[in-house]
Formats: C-alpha cells, structure tokens, sequence
C-alpha cells in the first residue's frame, strides 16, 4: 500500500522545569526584559487572585469558582500574543488571559459573585466573549467571529480556549471543520490540564494527542509545554501571526495540570492520587519563570517581596470594589433580554419590581 | 407590472433586498448557494450577491447556528437557513445557550441580531423528520423572537423586519403553502411590524386565532361560518414569540368566543399560552370555553396520516360551532 498522507505533531519546550533554557537560542522577546516582567507580573497577579478568590469563596463572599491554579503560564502567554483587536473567547478559568485583555479582577469576582455586570468588558477585551460554561460550544460561534472578520478582509483573529475533556464534544469538531474549509483566522488553545473534573484524559480519548484532532480538519497542531510561558508565548505568537495573514487555523494544545480541584464544589481528592499532584507541582509554572528572571538578573528576593506586596493591593482594591458594588437591581434581569423591552415582558417586569418592594 | 409571486419567492425577494442594501447581511446553509436550496428560497442569489455574501456550508447544524451567534456579535447580520425544522435540533444548543441571551449575558456589550431561517410544518407527503412544528420550543426559550408567515406579503415585510431586528429571530416557514398562492408584493423594501398581528377577517361572533399554514385552512373555515351565518374575526399572529396579545384580548372581549388552531402539539403548546393569557385577562368576556385545536400530542405521523394529524376545516368549524351554541 501507498503512503497517500503523513502527519506529525511537533512539541515545544523551551526552558526545564529549573528555569534553564533548553535550546542555544530563545526567542528574542525572551531575552526583552519589559516583555518577560510583564508576563511574569500578570502570573504573579493572577496567581494572588486565584488565592483571593478561593478564600472568598470559602467564607462565603463569592458564589462557586473555578481555580486557575496551575495554568497560568498558558492563559498569559496566550492572551499576552494576542493583539487588541483579536478576540478571545474564553471558556471559565482564563483569568490570566483576560488579565492582559483589561478585564478587571472586580469585574471577574462580579461574575462569579453572580452578576452579568461582571461581564461588561472595556478595553482591548470589550469585544471578547464573556464566559462560555456550556463546554466547547465556544467553538462554534467563534468560528462565526471569525468568519465575520475574513468575509470582511480584516486581519484580525479569534482565540478559542477549550479543555482536554471539551476535545470529545463534536461543538469542537465542527468548529475545527469550519476553521479548516474556509482556512479562518482561528487559534484553538486546548488547555490539557489532563482532568475533565474527575474523568481523566484516557477516558476522552485514545489519540496520542490532542493536536492532532485538528489534523483531520487539516489544520495544523501543534504541542507546547503550557507551563513553559516562553515556549507558549512563541507557539501563539506564530499560529495568531498567521492567522492574521490569512494563512490559516492552528490548534494549540497546552500541556499543564489542575493542581486545584475543578472549582469550589469539587473535592479531586476523591478521584487522584496525591503523588500525581505532587509531581505535577514540581513542573508548575510560576517558579520556572521566576528562575529565568532572575538568571536574566532582572529578579530578585527583594523584587519579588514589592511585586507581592503590590498584588496584595490590587487584589485588596478589588476585593473591595467587588464588596462595595450595588447589588443587582430586579430590574436589570429584563432589560437585557431584547434591545426593546417586549409589552410582555415589560409587565413581568413591574410585576416583579411590585414584588421586590 | 404586477408582481405576482409565492411565498417561496418572497423569501427569495426579501433576502434579495436585504442583501442589496445592508452589505452586513450574508445567508448561508447547506445547498443554498448554486443550487439555491432545496425550495429554492435563495434561487439565484449567490449568483447575484457572489460567494461572499452567499455561501454553503459544511453539513453541520450546529455550525451553521453557531456561526450565525459568532458573525452577529461582530457586526454582521447573518441570516442562516437549516435545511428542515427538523434539523434545527443539533443547533438548538447554540440558540438557547448562546444567541437567546448573548445581550443579557454581557448587559448588552455583546448582542446577535441573526435570523435562522428553516421550512417548518406537515402536509407535503414528506419523510420522517420533514413535517413537525416545534416552534413552542423556541417560543419558550427567553431572548429569541419567533416569526412565520402565512401569505407572500406578510413572508416578504416580516422577514425584512427579522433581518432588521437587533435580537435573534427564528423565522419558521410553513413549506406547505410556499406555493400554494400568488400575491402581489411590491419589492419596496417595507417591513411589517414584528409586535403586531394581523387581523384577516372582521367579525364580531367568534375570534379565530392562528398562524403559518394553519391560516389557511382557519379562513376556509370563517367562509363557511359566514355562510351559516356567523361572522370569524380571523387573526394571525405572524409573530409567535413575543407575541401581540392585545390585539387578541381586543377581539375577544368584542366576540366572547376564541378558538385557537395550530398543527403544533397540544401540551404547553403556543397556543395553550394564548389560551391562558385569555383567560387571565379576558375571562369575563367570555360566553363560551376557549377552543383549541392543534396537533395531538404524538409524533408527526408519515404521510399516511398526515392530515388526520392536522386540523381539518372540519375540526376548526366543530370547535367554532361549539363555541357559538355554548349557553352560559
Ligand atoms: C456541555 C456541558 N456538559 C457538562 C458540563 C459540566 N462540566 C463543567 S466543567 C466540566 C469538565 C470540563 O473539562 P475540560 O474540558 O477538561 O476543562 P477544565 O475544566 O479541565 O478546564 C464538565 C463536565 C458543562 N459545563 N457543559
Ligand atoms: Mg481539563
């Protein structure tokens, strides 16, 4: 028989788990000192509001949340590729990535603490999708997004972040498939932190990887270590590069690790084993960045108490800009619903202010 | 100089408009492009408008709604065409997780001013999957309009106005009378308002309710009680969802008698929430029970029995009889 195809997924590392560079020469935003700070304070940053919101969450200031722990190397290093008229289309943990779209942290405990307010994006994020719960149906209608800015011949392009459990849906094929036959300007990041709750990767699916679902759509894949933030940004910066020039769809799959449970209401001790977390741990994102910083010589102990100290107080003016923030009038859970008030709704709509009063 | 033309062809009309004069507007489905969909309700458009603006599609339901939320949201007006109703179902996750209520989700930073198109409804001998009318599903879903048709000029004003309305419309069209009659349509580009009804037939003995194909059969139905004596006011709602109750309540409380025909299912159906809303509000107006008669609450049957499961004339003249010997 005749070879009529081939395929091969690369994989992209560029610094050990110590911080060490594991090639002779980084991308050149590796060595620009702005840049790298940059990255690593969004980490930093996001790594205190994760914290934040998990012990708000459990003294009952926040209703359920979903930790980023673990994967902020990926949503950073994403979102920092991204230009501003891209558009993001998260799926429920990217705080990392929204962080370098402008969304405020008050604006992601509002959601969480059970107010589309929290939605209402400025900035480069004004145009993103907001949260997207139901798995992988993001896909499809950033494919729409994505059609919209090609039909229009601009260079623009959509960033679509799924996990390794949304993979199984067919949400994902299909929208593999359309950013394949019209060659959108499209990045699928799969986020494989290797656990849908509590179903692991085995139970989604016998493919090697995850990059390659693309590959039947014909659209490239490729893998990253997604705790390595250079290696991610790199790998982003080139597939939105050639979205941008009309060259094209990739998919991205990160490889990192939930080191949290899957939000608030899971307890993972229930389905995985410690040692695998405590491996896990030692390839975990933010030391590894921190290492190279200071190998640079542009971080130090005394850096990284000011940088703490300075994520305290931003995440300490959030926590209160949350807190202090009105509580949602009855009123808002109608006017949304169309541009014009239906009669119908209007009713229910006094009738449910009477009720409140 | 008379512009005779279907109901197909009116649909073909107003996309035609619309994609004349708003460069934001692009349809899209499954065979819609050089062989101009299955009915032909995009005959000649990809032709006209090129495969920009006018494209098909892998066969992927969901895409196809999904596409429409994402290209809405970034300032486009897409108007998607699902080959049958029947088919609408893959997608359906896309209009109710995400099209029907984008605006709220984001306090209206984000919203999808989309209209999915599909031929809906029985009586066209056609296989499994092909005749069912579920608009209730989408009636009852918060954030989308729901829109049929049920005359060549009414399919050409409402769907302008669905193309124009800045939410998501689901606009159903009653394939059973695409062709049925010629109507004169002026392709001046006029829209027909999406939160009124419109009253066919005048009458002060009993108000008859309907919509899509079913109009047909309830206007045969107000000849014959004319000719008997009695005088249908005869309304179609064109817009199901949300709907103008007014102008119904109005008649009711004229006439004191509603019969409401619809070939959806029975149970928490669109006509079972007129019914309620009548009773609520016009209750006391009334000198008989409300009629209904709709489809039974099984699944659309093949064609065999396709019309025992449709309203009949028959059974439209029954329940208006009914309702007009009641003695209270
Ligand atoms: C369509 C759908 N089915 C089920 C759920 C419930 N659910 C929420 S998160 C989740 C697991 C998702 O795993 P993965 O895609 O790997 O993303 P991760 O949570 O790991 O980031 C499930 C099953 C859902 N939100 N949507
Ligand atoms: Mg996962």
């Amino acid at each position: 028989m005749k070879t009529t195809a081939r395929f091969e997924i690369g994989y992209e590392q560029l610094l050990d788990p110590d911080g060490k560079p594991m090639v002779k020469r980084l991308p050149a935003f590796a060595n620009d000192k702005k840049t790298m700070l940059g990255l690593y304070k969004t980490m930093s940053l996001t790594r205190a509001f994760d914290t934040r919101a998990i012990a708000l969450q459990r003294t009952g200031k926040l209703g359920t949340y979903a930790s980023c722990l673990g994967h902020e190397a990926t949503h950073v290093g994403v979102g920092s590729a991204m230009a501003e008229d891209d558009v993001m289309a998260p799926s429920y943990r990217e705080y990392g990535a929204q962080f370098t779209r402008g969304v405020k942290p008050e604006q992601i405990l509002g959601y969480w603490g059970g107010s589309e307010r929290g939605n209402v994006y400025e900035g480069p994020a004004a145009g993103d999708f907001a949260w997207c719960v139901p798995i992988a149906s993001q896909c499809l209608y950033s494919a729409g997004a994505a059609l919209a800015f090609k039909t229009r011949g601009e260079k623009r392009a959509v960033v679509v972040f799924l996990g390794d459990g949304g993979t199984s849906e067919g949400a994902f094929y299909e929208g593999l498939n359309a950013a394949g036959v019209w060659d959108l300007p499209m990045v699928f990041v799969i986020v494989n932190n290797r656990w849908a709750i509590s179903v692991p990767l085995a139970r989604q699916t016998r493919a090697e990887t995850l990059a390659q679902k693309g590959l039947a759509a014909g659209v490239r894949g490729v893998q990253v270590d997604g705790n390595d933030i250079i290696a991610v940004r790199k790998v982003a910066d080139e597939a939105l590069k050639r979205a941008r020039e009309g060259k094209g769809p990739t998919v991205i799959e990160a490889l990192t690790y939930r080191l949290s449970d899957h939000t608030t209401a899971d307890d993972a001790t229930r389905y995985r084993e410690a040692k695998e977390v405590e491996a896990a741990q030692r390839k975990e994102p933010f030391v590894r960045t921190r290492k190279y910083l200071e190998s640079l010589g542009i971080w130090d102990e005394k850096k990284e108490k000011a940088l703490v100290a300075e994520n305290k107080k931003t995440v300490d003016a959030a926590v209160k800009a949350y807190q202090e923030a009105e509580r949602d009038s009855v009123a808002a859970m109608f006017d949304h619903m169309y541009a014009e008030l239906p009669d119908s709704l209007r009713e229910q709509r006094e009738a449910a202010l009477r009720e409140a009063e | 100089m008379a512009n005779r033309i279907t109901l197909v062809e009116a649909v073909t009309q107003a996309l035609a408009w619309e994609l004349e004069h708003d460069e934001s507007v692009v349809a899209f489905g499954q065979d819609i492009g050089a062989n101009g969909g299955v009915f032909r309700a995009t005959d000649g458009l990809q032709k006209r408008f090129g495969e920009k603006r006018v494209f098909d599609t892998p066969l992927a339901e969901a895409m196809i709604t999904g596409l429409c939320v994402g290209m809405s949201t970034q300032g486009m007006k897409p108007v998607g065409e699902i080959q049958f109703s029947g088919f609408m179902y893959p997608g359906v996750d896309q209009l109710i997780s995400h099209a029907s209520r984008m605006r709220n989700r984001t306090r209206g930073r984000l919203s999808c001013p989309m209209v999915l198109r599909a031929p809906y409804g029985g009586g066209i001998h056609a296989p499994e999957h092909h005749s069912e009318s579920m608009e209730a599903i989408y009636a009852h879903t918060p954030g989308l309009r729901v829109v049929i048709p049920s005359s060549p000029r009414r399919a050409y004003g409402l769907l302008l106005a669905a193309i124009r309305d800045p939410d998501p419309v689901v606009f159903l069209e009653p394939k059973r009378i695409y062709r049925l009659t010629k109507q004169e349509v002026p392709d001046d580009g006029e829209a027909l308002p999406l939160d009124t009804c419109f009253v066919l037939r005048e009458g002060g003995d009993v108000t008859l309710v309907s919509w899509g194909a079913m109009m047909n059969e309830t206007l045969k139905a107000a000849a014959k009680l004319a000719e008997e004596g009695a005088e249908a006011e005869v309304i179609d709602l064109g817009t199901i969802k949300p709907y103008d109750s007014e102008t119904i309540l109005e008649s009711v409380e004229r006439t004191g008698r509603l019969v409401i025909v619809a070939e959806e299912p029975r149970t928490a159906g669109v006509a079972a929430e007129i019914a309620a809303e009548v009773a609520e509000k016009a209750l006391y107006s009334l000198l008989a029970p409300i009629e209904r008669v709709t489809g039974y609450d099984t699944v659309m049957p093949l064609f065999q029995l396709e019309m025992s499961y449709l309203p009949s004339v028959e059974r439209i003249l029954g329940a208006a009889r009914r309702t007009l010997e009641a003695k209270r």
